[in-house]
């Protein structure tokens, strides 16, 4: 990222920041959580960020407790930028599967392992795992075998979940 | 051709073990395959190995046509569904290897998403250990569900254990 593309792009998100860090000549941005959505507009329509590599949540056991990370890669320039948004837990964070097709099931995933629930997402479901199972594996409190893991496994067709 | 050669084609037996013997040298595996363990099935058809010496070189896409589901791989619990729904698919009789410790056990995957073995959620009639078994674990194990075809009977069949 140049040197002037990256004042114009603290200059444009002036005031909407928490912080902003710079790691390996990328940029990170720190953003409360009613502006992600504005931030990444502004990110995506002015700075070409069009493409969104990742999304995903984080479980970092203080309070805030979750972080919800945005990987954004810019086709024109060819430079890249993480936004970074802490939710705690229970909290929404407004949905950005309009602005990128990608952030539907990523959004998906990141509920799946977090619980991380996201405003106005068009179908909010578990995407990896079954969807009678209970508890969000990635939160650091969670046990690695699961809860009632000694219990015999008992599969499910689909006619007899309806 | 006189009668004395037709006299020495003739071989008098049971209906039971011609069939039997028809089931043991035509034994078709479905091609099916959940992960790493999969590519030790490949080999097992390659020339090294070749389990078309026992009569089971055509593995079979359908499993309407097949006899014999070899489960190679982590079965996760998300498709356990479909694996029990491919085995009920399959026509009688039928047979099932469990290959590897991840199908046999769970192996290293002592974790939420993971069956722990898939005798939980079908008969499995030989486990092959190992990670991965070798090929020629899985040709044992082969010739193993053929001692146990040679044991059955054709009206019903019924628990058999070989030695």
């Amino acid at each position: 990222m140049t040197e002037t593309r990256k004042n114009s792009i603290l200059e444009a998100l002036k005031g909407r920041l928490v912080s902003a860090y710079e790691f390996r000549e990328e940029l990170t941005l720190i953003v409360k959580k009613e502006d992600v959505r504005g931030v990444l507009r502004t990110l995506k329509e002015t700075f070409s960020y069009d493409m969104l590599t990742d999304l995903c949540g984080v479980d970092l056991r203080e309070p805030p407790r979750f972080a919800v990370v945005y990987h954004l890669h810019s086709m024109k320039y060819g430079d890249r930028i993480r936004v970074k948004v802490r939710v705690e837990d229970g909290d929404e964070v407004e949905t950005v599967s309009d602005m990128w097709g990608c952030a539907d099931w990523l959004e998906r995933e990141a509920y799946d392992m977090f619980g991380i629930r996201f405003k106005g997402h068009p179908d909010l479901r578990r995407i990896l795992l079954t969807d009678d199972f209970v508890g969000y594996p990635l939160r650091k409190d969670f046990p690695t075998e699961g809860y009632d893991f000694d219990r015999p496994f008992e599969v499910r067709l689909e006619e007899e979940m309806a | 051709m006189g009668v004395e050669e037709l006299e020495r084609n003739i071989i008098v037996t049971s209906l039971e073990r011609l069939v039997n013997w028809g089931r043991k040298y035509s034994i078709w595996p479905l091609t099916f395959g959940l992960a790493c363990c999969a590519l030790e099935f490949m080999v097992a058809g390659s020339a090294s190995v070749d389990m078309a010496r026992f009569g089971s070189e055509v593995a079979r896409p359908s499993p309407r046509q097949a006899d014999l589901m070899i489960v190679a791989g982590t079965l996760t619990k998300k498709m356990a569904p479909m694996v029990k729904r491919i085995y009920e698919q399959m026509a009688e009789p039928k047979w099932v290897i469990a290959f590897g410790a991840c199908a046999c056990t769970g192996g290293i995957f002592r974790t939420y998403n993971v069956v722990q073995g898939v005798d939980q959620i079908i008969p499995v009639d030989v486990y092959v250990p190992g990670c991965p078994p070798r090929p020629e674990s899985f040709i044992a194990a082969l010739i193993k569900i053929q001692e146990k075809i040679e044991k059955e009977t054709v009206r019903e069949r019924k628990l058999i254990s070989i030695p």
